[in-house]
């Protein structure tokens, strides 16, 4: 049903353009963005600047993710740590993640280790509140009993609090999922001459307005693709809560 | 050990908490001895320090005075020969792990040989009329039932000792019965001393052999009373009473 309106939406545009109702040089017709796109799958250009994105934005998120979650689960079971923390992580988080990008090219330069960092500086802060939020409201009452099962610390943090935070942390790697495509294409926007942030900017500078709509239409289905397939993990590895939860809902 | 000497014994113990009206003093100079295969109950009003008093006697909780000995030795910080099994079970069930799992949780890679483990695990379900729910998870289970797998992973262990914090209270009447017969057949079967704590008075007099009444503020052992034919709830219930009457 939801993809039947898209397909009514792009009749609409497709018709108001051919009438004359949309100025076909902002609006191109959509055969035409359609015919971009297939030209530029084609010649490879597309593929390999979704491709070069994608893997400098799961560099950037998986690195968000190894720094966000351990430093969330001992900032979370540990009040010193969190303590220690918190004031840096409150002045620093408000702060527009796009008002770091000077100072990543300044100390990174252009390429791709510039866009990482930025990407990883973004999830981050999602990642880390939320997993610290998680761990948390891990029950104390829990903890308590795998102490007392004789279970060391190590295997506690591992095998009992991170299960348990894991829900409201997946929470954090949805919203960090988001701000990942979003970043990685504000950073190949403003420097460098790769990805499909760049294609997209490039084509509106060369004034390849059906180009440009092409390449933004792939990365939204980019971005819809990703949010299904956690969306897939998240049913897979949290089929327990999802369980649970319905079980308690009235 | 002797026959006499207590598997496990609290000797002189204090409590003091600091908290945000000052220094509250829970527990003071209490002695209390638990002998092999006992069965002894605790009782008390509200909040004079029976969970606190467990939660010392399983290693979870310092005392701020005092000591407590396991088989002889100075008991240093939790572990598997004091089981204490709380009121809240439902919370202390790992929900990503079924029954079985639940009940084995921790052993696994400890040199035990896991189809022993799985078996005694098994075993130990089937005790519990739990033969049929090893593979269900903690929320597809019943109040009782959830209890009952807590029992089993608290005895997987094979403690000395296995406090329970009230752990009854949260499940109806029928429930209730079965689980008192339940941890009586376990009493005589697991080698295994137990002190439980509860306010109901009935099930402390059908369950155990020794009653230890906290008083006082703050408190410390006010009375051991022998369960007996004699022992009603009324009778109990005139110690209590009389107890609050002297503290006030």
């Amino acid at each position: 049903m939801g993809f039947l309106l898209i397909g009514v939406l792009a009749l609409v545009w497709e018709l108001a353009g051919r009438t004359g109702l949309l100025n076909s040089f902002y609006f191109p017709q959509v055969h035409r963005i359609v015919a971009r796109l297939f030209t530029t799958v084609a010649d490879g250009r597309l593929p390999a600047a979704v491709a070069i994105s994608l893997l400098r934005g799961f560099t950037g998120y998986a690195i968000a993710i190894g720094l966000g979650v351990t430093l969330g689960v001992l900032a979370g079971y540990h009040r010193f740590v969190y303590n220690l923390i918190e004031p840096l992580v409150e002045f620093l988080r408000p702060l527009p993640s796009p008002a770091i990008i000077p100072v990543a090219i300044l100390l990174l330069g252009i390429d791709s280790s510039m866009k990482i960092f930025i990407v990883a500086w973004a999830c981050f802060f999602p990642i880390l509140l939320n997993t610290m939020d998680g761990v948390r409201s891990v029950p104390p009452a829990l903890i308590e009993t795998v102490r007392n099962l004789g279970v060391g610390y190590l295997q506690t943090l591992w095998a009992v609090v991170l299960p348990a935070a894991s829900p409201v942390i997946f929470t954090g790697f949805r919203v960090s999922l988001a701000i990942m495509l979003i970043l990685v294409v504000v950073a190949e926007m403003v420097a460098g001459n790769t990805g499909i942030g760049f294609l997209i900017l490039d084509a509106e500078r060369s004034f390849l307005v059906a180009d440009m709509y092409a390449f933004i239409a792939t990365l939204a289905a980019v971005g819809y693709l990703l949010n299904r397939l956690l969306l897939l993990v998240d049913r897979k590895v949290l089929a327990w809560h999802h369980g649970m939860t319905a079980l308690a809902a009235p | 050990m002797t026959l006499e000497s207590p598997v496990l014994a609290v000797r002189g113990i204090g409590m003091v908490f600091n908290g945000s009206d000052g220094r509250n003093t829970v527990l003071e100079d209490l002695t209390l001895e638990i002998q092999e295969h006992d069965f002894t109950a605790i009782v008390g009003g509200s909040g004079c320090g029976k969970t606190t008093l467990l939660r010392i006697m399983a290693g979870l909780q310092k005392p701020t005075a005092g000591r407590v000995l396991l088989e002889g030795a100075p008991l240093t910080g939790p572990g598997p020969l004091v089981s204490l099994v709380f009121q809240h079970y439902a919370s202390t069930l790992l929900p990503w792990k079924t029954a079985l799992d639940n009940v084995t949780f921790g052993l696994r890679g400890n040199g035990t040989d896991p189809r022993a483990l799985r078996a005694r695990a098994l075993a130990l379900l089937d005790a519990m009329g739990l033969a049929g729910a090893a593979g269900r998870y903690p929320w597809e289970l019943s109040g009782g039932m959830q209890q009952r797998v807590t029992l089993a992973r608290a005895l997987i262990r094979k403690p000395k000792v296995l406090l329970l914090d009230e752990p009854f209270s949260a499940v109806d009447e029928a429930t209730r019965a079965g689980l008192q017969d339940l941890l009586l057949t376990l009493h005589r079967e697991e080698s295994c001393s137990i002190v439980l704590v509860s306010h109901n008075l009935e099930e402390v007099i059908h369950l155990s052999r020794r009653i230890v009444i906290l008083g006082g503020s703050p408190s410390r052992v006010e009375s051991l009373i022998e369960t007996s034919e004699d022992l009603t709830r009324e009778v109990l219930r005139s110690h209590l009473t009389a107890r609050r009457q002297s503290d006030a």
